[in-house]
């Protein structure tokens, strides 16, 4: 599903190389994490395959179901099926949450080439999915994320995923800022998509979150590269020892 | 004698003025005088230092080419209300509605003036008058002087429909002067439209006496013909308990100036003004100014400006705003709020908030700010699937909507909101 390939990139403004070859493959129905101490480029990665501005690809490349990623609009990525749930999710003040849903399924759809939904349908199909995460209707009808909690801000980002039905799921930092009880209602969020077509990047700090979204592999990135990979008990390890054992082991320059 | 005096004298010399009933002639004659002793407005005039006056006092105006609607409905014509028609500043009696109507008295100007006693001669040019001070305004001295047509409303009780000025633009050489006087008697209501271009260049006062407990809603667009030019004044006076709420949505226009001068009387009286701009370079120059002052003279009124502007491709955007809280208004609570979004980096925006405040016991602030589209929500559309020009009318349309939120009737703010949409998608890019 997700080809990265030898991923270089640098800030546009500065001369400062944030990822330096990364690779990576996640195919369908599988969830892959990514750990990995601060300034790794975790965050990074998940900006660069969305198509924020303000990164230069120097090197490499990456692709989804062998469409070339980068060479896309981030309403393009989002067509093919790219969903990025943010770290921090952006408050928009005067666009209803509603509002925004729609336009956003709506464009999808034309943009594949399908039938918009009808407003009827719309309210119904948000209604279910907005149920499922505990979203009350007087969240849908409040500008985007604006006076939301955190955990109703993750939890949002979580609404806007079950409704666009995308493929290629990347959460960044998801966990963080949620209570236990908020993060085991996303986790819920996440694993009900869960099936064969889909997968999704997992990035996070903590192993807790992969408690509840089990993952197939785990990476570790360090120094803006994946300098480990393995099963969920590489995420055991990170808990217990830290990540300094194995950026020792690997002698990568964090 | 100065230019400018010279000149004005020059512009309302009696021989030129409409002729009118005696208490009009004599309201004319001291509206003259008025602009004899405080000359035209000129370029070195604080109050004119970011719109220049000069093509709204030349002799003749510039010719504006009346715009093309292909086939476009004119704003506000799915809401049902009583339409009076102005064509180039003419009230035309063909396309217009029968003005008689339930609580409401509706006349020309001219047979209101041509009357020996009528209730508007308390109002006309009177609270232009007032008006005048601190600040001069000469071309509301002018008009009252001049005017050609316009209508006086004394709204009695609650009429069941708006009344709708609309004004049609037909000739490229046009001057019009119209002045309007309205009256919304105690516990009254009165919601005003008024839409179209008007005329090449277009003067205009409206006086409005809001009696107490009275309600008048005022919800204005401004047509869309690029070349037009317009210099407007509101004055209101407000008695206690009621309730002024001013809306204006100009899209387009070479040069546009609002004044609106509200005196807050009567105690707990509420008075909002609010506009939504949206200018255009690429369809050619585009100038639009706020001018706002409000009194504050009795205890726990409140008020309220916001004027949010969108500008693009060398268009130009102007605010001044102002607070004056006299001493004994003790309780006042006014907000001022004028904000720009800047589409590129060639448009412009100039604001002077001003407080003036004599109370003790008062809430008052502003905010003025000037900024570019968040690129941050930008990218969080787009990372949605929405292309990002419908997220950038989408943020846009966000930016306007506490502008448009001060609209009370939703038929008429959704009418707005479209009218809006569509200029959006017409300008994209």
């Amino acid at each position: 599903m997700l080809k990265i390939n030898n991923l270089h990139v640098k800030l546009e403004e500065e001369d400062k190389r944030i990822l330096k070859g990364v690779d990576l493959e996640v195919p369908a129905g599988s969830v892959h994490a990514i750990m990995g101490p601060n300034g790794s480029g975790k965050s990074t990665l998940s900006y660069v395959l969305s198509g924020r501005d303000g990164y230069d690809v120097t090197e490499g490349g990456a692709t989804l179901d062998g469409e070339d990623l980068l060479d896309m609009e981030p309403e393009e990525r989002a067509a093919a099926g790219l969903f990025l749930a943010f770290q921090y999710p952006v408050e928009i003040p005067g666009v209803g949450n509603m509002t925004f849903l729609r336009t956003a399924v709506n464009a999808q759809r034309k943009a594949r080439g399908e039938e918009e939904m009808s407003a009827a349908d719309f309210l119904k199909f948000i209604r279910a999915k907005a149920k499922e995460l505990k979203i009350d209707a007087e969240m849908l009808k409040r500008p985007v994320n604006v006076g939301f909690s955190g955990g109703e801000k993750k939890r949002n980002e979580i609404l806007q995923m079950a409704m666009l039905e995308p493929k290629m799921c990347i959460l960044d930092e998801t966990d963080s800022g949620l209570d236990v009880d908020a993060m085991k209602l996303v986790s819920e969020g996440v694993n009900a998509l869960r099936d064969e077509g889909r997968a999704f990047l997992v990035i996070t700090h903590y192993q807790r979150l992969l408690d509840h979204i089990k993952p197939d592999v785990v990476h570790i990135m360090a120094g803006g590269r994946i300098v480990k990979s393995g099963g969920p008990e590489l995420a055991l390890e990170v808990e217990n020892n830290g990540y300094a054992d194995i950026l020792a082991e690997m002698e990568v320059e964090a | 004698m100065n230019t400018a005096t010279k000149q004005a004298t020059a512009m309302i010399s009696a021989d030129a003025r409409p002729v009118s009933g005696a208490w009009a002639q004599e309201a004319r004659a001291d509206a003259a005088a008025r602009l004899a002793d405080m000359g035209l407005p000129t370029r070195r005039d604080e109050y004119w230092k970011w719109t220049r006056p000069d093509s709204l006092i030349a002799a003749t105006p510039s010719p504006a080419a009346v715009f093309d609607y292909e086939g476009e409905p004119p704003v506000f014509h799915e809401i049902d209300r009583l339409k009076i028609v102005f064509v180039d500043g003419v009230f035309d009696a063909d396309t217009s509605d029968d003005l008689s109507g339930e609580g409401i008295e509706i006349e020309r100007l001219a047979d209101a003036a041509a009357a020996d006693i009528h209730w508007a001669k308390d109002l006309y040019g009177v609270l232009e008058a007032r008006g005048q001070s601190p600040v001069v305004r000469p071309l509301a001295a002018h008009n009252t002087a001049m005017a050609t047509d316009g209508v006086v409303i004394r709204v009695t009780g609650q009429v069941n429909r708006p009344v709708s000025l609309f004004y049609c633009h037909e000739d490229d050489s046009s001057d019009a002067v119209l002045h309007h006087v309205i009256r919304v008697e105690e516990g009254a209501k009165l919601t005003l439209l008024e839409n179209g271009p008007a005329a090449a260049r277009f003067s205009k006062v409206c006086e409005v006496d809001v009696a107490d407990r009275a309600e008048f809603h005022h919800i204005r667009a401004q047509g869309r013909d690029h070349e037009r030019q317009a210099i407007t004044h509101m004055f209101a006076r407000l008695g206690a308990e009621s309730v002024f709420k001013s809306f204006t949505m100009t899209v387009n226009g070479r040069l546009t100036r609002n004044e609106c001068v509200i005196e807050l009387l009567g105690d707990d009286a509420t008075a909002h003004v609010a506009g939504a701009a949206l200018g255009d370079g690429a369809d050619g120059d585009f100038h639009h100014d706020d001018t706002v002052f409000i009194t504050h003279d009795a205890v726990a009124c409140e008020s309220r400006q916001v004027f949010k502007k969108v500008l693009k491709n060398g268009a130009k955007g102007v605010f001044q705003g102002k607070i004056l809280v006299k001493p004994d208004a003790q309780k006042t609570d006014g907000y001022q709020k004028s904000q720009s979004l800047l589409l590129d980096d060639d448009a412009s925006f100039q604001a002077k908030p001003e407080l003036e405040i004599y109370a003790d016991d008062v809430i008052c602030s502003h905010g003025s700010t000037s900024g570019a589209i968040d690129e941050e929500a930008l990218f969080y559309l787009r990372s949605r699937g929405v292309p990002a020009h419908i997220a950038t009318d989408l943020l846009v349309l966000a930016f306007l909507a506490d502008a448009i939120d001060e609209i009370e009737d939703d038929a008429i703010a959704a009418e707005i909101n479209d009218r809006l949409d569509a200029w959006l998608a017409r300008h994209r890019g």
